[in-house]
């Protein structure tokens, strides 16, 4: 046995010396604000867990930074039916561990996801609408979708595909461990076992709370990765990140602090990569009660009406708002004013639509012809450690309803509390942010704006309870548009009708993220907010 | 003896027992984990299975009973983010926090008592005088200003040591720790003394006042007649009585120094619990508040345990059984 893995130790280090990869072993390391809570992609659907899963796994589809879809493990694939999809796989693809990658894997990441044992927030609403599949041979599947399902590809685009052959192979070896393949607990991932995949980084360790080791998969069927050995390193502490960098323990930070930047676009030892997130900070507005609990008359007495039901009151709030101001002020710079829930040059977001002026004379006259020249009083509500400087910007929001006539206090708070409260419909006016995971803005209005509907999965996250049923009848017809460019004029139509006319919710503005890095380090930036070791570039 | 431990267990059950109904109540008036851990695109059927996967579909009463039948056994449940036994994570971190614990106490003890004693022996000297003024300013300085401040000098100016992390950790006992390798002591340095600052002045003023009442007291009077050496004197009969007070003091704030080190934890990203609780808090893990306040409080009744026996030891005139009235 000795014997044998000497005779392995010289063949490898002779590998070694032959590959030359062995050359230059460029390691990168990133402090990142926020650790995965799994290395399990299926685990947990949450921003650090799918970022790190990208490095191992592959998708069928990728996205990529501005979340246009390419071919991943999927080489091509079309509708050829109103419910039906054809998928063609690439071939040649290994897994870490030598197998071939094949249909097999991706029905068995299907079958897997809805059975995650104790999954606090699964990926099965990206498979859901999947009926049925016939493996026409290893490399082309057929899925049969429940309704007319267009977005079947940027779904799919959403998980991981994982091993089956590992699964089973690792049932073989500690039987009893799980009831079957589908129900293998998330450890096993988090302590490397399992966690072989198809991408472009192979599994080293992960120290929770310290450190997560990732070294470059040689064998990689797409682009190679960039660096030979990727440390991430979890700072949660904003200053202790700068500090990180300053000192020269990492080569990149990302959500550097607000208060920091302008000092380090003056230091010249450093580079700061900055780009547009997906994520828009928006006002939702209860428009679906009589008597909303946070409106009261200018004497702070309940009014018995509610005003913000009259969409010339939300116009009114709408104009009332400096969205310039916010951005370049209490955003410092770290904002694009929002006319929509997507921003310009995304799948299906409308030219016509541009952020609303700042008019406090026009919101007075609107208030007064919707019967309140003296205005109204509102509390606005809003997370104060969720969103880039949320308790800021509510508070600035209130200041610029207030001079406009509409008397807002302000309540913002952690927001382990405030959400749950949000959903309990404890707010009538209420600072939120939605990031697009599927980069187009249909799934977004289906769930922000359509009108509540349990039982469908309908505006699931209308926490206003908006309703229209004009709206609700263009949204559903856009949403089962199979054809992508008339889909996309469907949606902008969408867009203009529900922000431009009914203002379902006000948009506020679009966050900027911010990357910091050693000089010679630089950052593409990613809308979906990812920080991803290829996408860090070394001069 | 015995019916004092016994005492003892009985009201540490009752507290711990106090302690997991306030935990649950509590977590439960904040608001509902679902809500923040659940991705804001997953729908109503989605949201109905993650609250039955963590159990928070049963009434409240009945999750807490649930807690209790498990709690016997031994299982306080399962982390609701990580999937793994609560005690495990916490365990997984507790190496890491134990280490910078006992280093900080380590330089609080070691520094703390030589310059303690030395500011009582020559109160009136210019270093005398520096020494108290300074621990001034290790009581009054906020922790985290203090860590920062050590980062910005140490670690991005002169470059001497990392700025955060734990580095290289060796294997013992099954348990890893940092101070065994070169690596992991340069890492290991600037948290401890951040975290060593508060106890260090604490252990002067201890240590000084103690010097200035015992230099007086009819013993160390004898011994200086008997013609002991001043070395004599100072290292044994003085130290042995001055000890007394700072044991007191400083095992009660060993707990402290391990159950509150968070601050310094999140400034210099230090793999432990303290860091582990606070990132709990904010997305209401309950198993995991629940069994670390547990371990906690477990901890801290243990440790008043052992600073009791160790008082009678040091103290001939103490016997436990003063402790019963």
């Amino acid at each position: 046995m000795k014997r044998l893995r000497q005779k392995m130790m010289c063949a490898m280090i002779f590998i070694l010396l032959l590959s030359p990869f062995a050359v230059s072993a460029e390691t990168l390391k990133i402090g990142v604000a926020a650790e995965p809570s799994s290395t399990d992609p299926h685990f947990h659907n949450l921003g650090p867990n799918n970022a790190l899963a990208y490095h191992f796994f592959d998708r069928l589809i990728h996205q990529d930074e501005k979340q246009r879809l390419h071919p991943g493990l999927a080489e091509s694939w079309k509708p050829i039916g109103p419910t039906t999809w054809e998928f063609n796989l690439r071939k040649g693809v290994k897994w870490h561990d030598g197998s071939d990658f094949t249909a097999a894997d991706v029905i068995y990441t299907i079958e897997r996801i809805p059975n995650v044992p104790n999954s606090p927030s699964s990926f099965t609403s990206f498979v859901k609408q999947i009926k049925s599949w016939d493996v026409v041979n290893d490399h082309k599947i057929i899925f049969e979708t429940k309704t007319t399902f267009p977005l079947m590809d940027a779904y799919l685009s959403a998980f991981s595909i994982v091993s089956k052959a590992a699964a089973e192979k690792f049932l073989r070896d500690n039987p009893g461990m799980a009831k079957d393949i589908y129900t293998i607990p998330s450890k096993y991932y988090n302590d490397g076992t399992l966690l072989t995949g198809t991408g472009p980084y192979k599994f080293v360790e992960w120290i929770k709370g310290d450190r997560i080791v990732l070294e470059k998969n040689p064998g990689y069927w797409g682009e190679t990765a960039g660096w030979d050995k990727v440390i991430f390193k979890p700072i949660s502490s904003g200053s202790a990140r700068m500090a990180a960098l300053l000192a020269g323990d990492v080569d990149l930070i990302d959500k550097v602090p607000t208060a920091d930047i302008e000092g380090l676009k003056k230091n010249n030892k450093v580079t700061v990569s900055q780009g547009i997130s997906n994520r828009v900070i928006y006002l939702h507005i209860d428009t679906g009660r009589d008597d909303s609990p946070h409106v009261t008359d200018v004497n702070g007495k309940k009014m018995g009406k509610n005003p913000l039901k009259d969409v010339r009151v939300r116009h009114a709030i709408s104009k009332a708002i400096n969205r310039e101001a916010i951005a370049a002020r209490v955003m410092q710079g770290l904002a694009i004013p929002a006319a929509q829930s997507l921003p310009d040059g995304f799948f299906g977001s409308s030219e016509n639509l541009k952020p609303e002026t700042y008019d406090p004379k026009g919101a007075k006259k609107l208030l007064a012809e919707a019967g309140y020249p003296d205005g109204f009083g509102l509390t606005i509500h809003g997370p104060n450690n969720r969103y880039i400087n949320d308790a800021k910007i509510a508070q600035a929001i209130a200041q610029f309803l207030t001079r406009a006539g509409i008397k807002t206090r302000v309540e913002t708070m952690p927001k382990n509390v405030y959400f749950s409260r949000a959903t309990q419909l404890e707010f009538s006016f209420m600072l939120l942010g939605w990031g697009s995971d599927t980069g187009e803005p249909g799934s977004t209005m289906m769930k922000l704006l359509h009108t509540y509907d349990k039982e469908n999965s309908m505006g699931t996250s209308n926490r206003g309870r908006f309703s229209d049923p004009k709206f609700d009848a263009m949204i559903e017809d856009a949403m089962s548009t199979v054809d992508a460019a008339e889909r996309e004029e469907k949606l902008k139509r969408c867009s203009e009708y529900v922000f431009g006319e009914r203002l379902g919710f006000i948009p506020v503005h679009f966050q900027v993220n911010t990357w910091g890095g050693q000089k010679g380090i630089s950052y593409k930036t990613r809308t979906d907010e990812y920080t991803l070791a290829n996408y860090v570039k070394k001069d | 003896m015995i019916v004092f431990i016994l005492r003892r267990l009985w009201q540490s059950g009752f507290v711990l027992l106090t302690m997991s109904v306030i935990v649950f109540v509590g977590v439960y008036a904040v608001g509902n984990p679902v809500d923040i851990l659940i991705s804001p695109e997953a729908d109503q059927i989605e949201i109905d299975r993650a609250t039955r996967a963590l159990g928070l579909d049963k009434p409240l009463y009945e999750q807490y009973w649930i807690f209790l039948k498990n709690a016997v056994k031994g299982d306080l449940g399962s982390s609701f983010v990580y999937n793994e036994p609560a005690l495990k994570v916490i365990f997984q971190r507790m190496p890491a926090t134990l280490e910078l614990a006992f280093t900080a106490m380590f330089f609080a003890v070691v520094l703390g008592i030589p310059l303690g004693m030395y500011a009582g022996l020559n109160s009136d000297t210019f270093i005398g005088r520096t020494i108290m003024s300074g621990s001034i300013l290790g009581f009054s300085l906020p922790t985290f200003w203090v860590g920062l401040m050590f980062i910005m000098l140490f670690a991005v100016i002169l470059g001497w040591l990392p700025s955060g992390g734990r580095g290289e950790t060796v294997e013992v006992l099954g348990m890893q720790f940092s101070f065994l390798s070169a690596d992991g002591l340069k890492h290991l340095v600037l948290p401890a003394m951040n975290l060593a600052l508060f106890k260090l002045s604490l252990t002067i003023r201890l240590a000084r006042s103690g010097v200035r009442e015992c230099m007086v007291m009819d013993y160390i009077k004898f011994a200086r007649a008997k013609g002991l050496s001043k070395t004599r004197i100072i290292g044994v009969h003085l130290l042995k009585n001055i000890l007394i007070p700072v044991i007191t003091v400083l095992g009660l704030e060993l707990g402290a120094l391990i159950a509150f080190a968070v601050v310094t934890e999140t400034v210099f990203s230090w793999p432990g619990m303290g860091k582990l609780i606070i990132d709990s808090i904010g997305v209401l893990d309950r198993p995991i508040i629940v069994a670390y306040l547990l371990i906690i409080s477990l901890m801290f009744v243990l440790i008043n345990f052992i600073v009791d026996i160790l008082y009678s030891v040091l103290d001939p005139r103490v016997r436990l059984q003063d402790f019963k009235s």
